[in-house]
């Protein structure tokens, strides 16, 4: 299923407990390691996969998304940061690790790859960021003056 | 958990950014007169203060009540977000200033209101901003002036006071084939009335002082942007290059979408220090909840007041773009579909000496150099607005010693065609 709707993405952010960043940097000027650090601080167990580094943010990091499966189980999102050309072989991995959402950032947009995965059953969001949806519903995003989207005349707790 | 529903504008305005309080549920925001807010520990300090984390730090950069006066015009002009500023001239400082720096160049319309000109054409040029002003504004015209180190071009979706109108889609799409963003002030139309974004425009900026505010209580800014226009191209180094003040990020790779406006926010608005007060943010919110209402009313007022005067023998020249006779309709009726705006100018029969005399003999009309109230006003710009421009640069911007500004308000319109009468009377009489 391809996740097109705020209340899908906002599902899946709330069910979700732990969290696999592929193409996870080490570098603090780089978006991945920004989202892997915002995942941590509000409350998801975040897996780093990049086969390059040993650690990112201070923890092992995995070498692919098998080698992570195997040690820890399955993620219940895989966060995709790689290039467009990466993700055909990225959503195959995916498939026969038996992951059930894929979540793919901004720029990470492959036709046919999307297509795949939706098909052999994953739940799919594409480009789209995490951490920036999370603070969407949140209203965490609210408050540096980003538009929510969210109209409602109901109290709900706001989430930092 | 939340609806996918697509809301309507007089919703959006009423409920965007401002859900009930979610600590006491108040269905209007709190006044958060705060200057700081605590941190939960020196960890969550550390991820604000690198920009990792959401959250407000110090009422200059952010604060819980300007946000929502942000998020609601946001998201009525369908901007990825918005930040809001002391003025408008700071909501245009704070956007230049965003993405050109020392030898940088920009294009403008010369059909701008006086104080932007001067804005673009003294202080931002003895900080080494250059602007080429383009006579009429067309985007043939506007293309013909960029230069490799141009960096904007910048109109006004109804110029002021010349009320002539931009064509915004061929404005953008010449801004974009130069590799450049389109910054729209889109003070005299409003959202309700036209969305430049839905044009191509990418940054939008607001005299929120105006329409927005709608009761002539606060001067105030906002600027918003779309989130589509790539800075990461190379074109705008101030965005995709290595940030000296925070630890060395590059805006467009940390940020993607979110670069423009968090650069905004962090480093520029931090920096000038032109931050919007929470008391004014919230004149603000509570002036937008009821702008589809009033521009309505604006609009209407405005239409019959611009054919009072094209039947008056004292008045001449009467612009409204919304009148079947004004060259502008055409690009009215294509971005102005719902009206034309409340601004209506004209010349007084009998010259210079006659528009002073018919303004000195308004009784209704207040003369006072704003407009986007609720009370009709009433401007010479030769010896106000426009003062500071010279023989040259008045008439580029479409204006002559004889011209009169009205700012239609939400009187009944009987009551202010009978003043304009009276004034026109007088005009003649001497």
């Amino acid at each position: 299923m391809i996740v097109e709707t705020p209340s899908g993405r906002a599902d899946i952010l709330d069910k979700a407990k732990t969290v696999a960043v592929v193409g996870a940097s080490d570098n603090p000027a780089r978006a991945s390691y920004f989202v892997l650090r915002y995942l941590k601080m509000h409350g998801y167990a975040v897996f780093a996969v990049n086969p390059n580094l040993e650690r990112v943010d201070g923890q092992k990091s995995y070498p692919d998304l098998t080698a992570l499966v195997k040690e820890r189980g399955i993620p219940d999102v895989v966060d995709v940061f790689r290039r467009p050309e990466a993700l055909p072989g990225l959503v195959e991995e995916a498939i026969a690790c038996g992951v059930k959402t894929l979540w793919l950032q901004y720029g990470v947009v492959n036709a046919a790859a999307i297509q795949r995965a939706d098909s052999a059953g994953l739940t799919v969001v594409a480009d789209r960021c995490m951490k920036v949806e999370h603070a969407r519903f949140g209203r965490a995003l609210s408050s540096q003056g980003f538009d929510s989207g969210i109209i409602s005349s109901r109290r709900r707790p706001v989430e930092t | 958990m939340d609806s996918d529903r697509r809301f309507g504008f007089r919703t959006r305005a009423l409920h965007a950014g401002t859900p009930p309080n979610a600590a006491s549920g108040a269905t209007t925001p709190p006044v958060e007169l705060s200057t700081g807010f605590v941190f939960d520990s020196i960890a969550q300090a550390k991820e604000l203060f690198s920009l990792r984390a959401y959250g407000n730090m110090y009422t200059r950069i952010s604060n819980p009540t300007v946000a929502a006066f942000e998020e609601k015009i946001a998201n009525l002009e369908g901007g990825l977000g918005a930040v809001a500023t002391a003025s408008g001239q700071a909501a245009q400082m704070v956007a230049i200033l965003s993405l050109a720096q020392s030898g940088d160049h920009l294009v403008a319309s010369s059909n701008i209101y006086g104080g932007t000109v001067t804005q673009l054409n003294v202080s931002l040029r003895r900080l080494g901003i250059e602007t080429t002003f383009v006579t009429g504004g067309t985007p043939a015209a506007m293309a013909a002036a960029v230069r490799p180190n141009t960096k904007a071009m910048f109109v006004e979706t109804i110029g002021n006071p010349s009320v002539t109108v931009a064509d915004l889609g061929g404005l953008a799409e010449a801004a974009h084939a130069a590799g450049l963003p389109l910054i729209v002030d889109n003070t005299f139309a409003t959202p309700y009335l036209c969305r430049p974004i839905e044009h191509g425009a990418d940054i939008v900026l607001h005299s929120a002082t105006k329409y927005l505010c709608g009761h002539g209580t606060v001067v105030a800014g906002v600027l918003i942007e779309s989130g589509k226009f790539g800075w990461g191209r190379g074109k705008h180094p101030l965005l995709s290059e290595p940030s000296p003040s925070y630890h060395h990020v590059r805006f467009s790779d940390a940020f993607s979408e979110y670069a423009f406006l968090t650069r905004a926010r962090a480093e520029v608005m931090r920096d000038l220090g032109a931050c919007l007060s929470p008391m004014n943010a919230w004149l603000l919110v509570q002036g937008v909840e009821t702008l589809a209402v009033r521009m309505e009313a604006h609009v209407r007022n405005a239409m019959q007041i611009a054919q009072f005067l094209e039947a008056h023998e004292g008045a001449t020249a009467v612009s409204y773009p919304g009148l079947a006779s004004s060259p502008q309709r055409d690009l009215a009726a294509r971005y102005l579909p719902l009206g034309a705006g409340g601004i209506v100018t004209f010349r007084v029969v009998g010259g210079r000496s006659a528009a002073e005399r018919f303004i000195d003999a308004l009784e209704l009309w207040s003369h006072v150099a704003n407009m986007g109230d609720a009370k009709s006003l009433v401007l010479h710009p030769a010896s106000t607005s426009h003062s500071q421009l010279n023989d040259e640069e008045l008439a580029a911007a479409g204006i002559t010693p004889d011209m009169i500004r009205l700012s239609v308000g939400l009187e009944d319109v009987e009551d202010l065609t009978w003043d304009l009468e009276q004034g026109l009377g007088a005009a003649k009489a001497a």
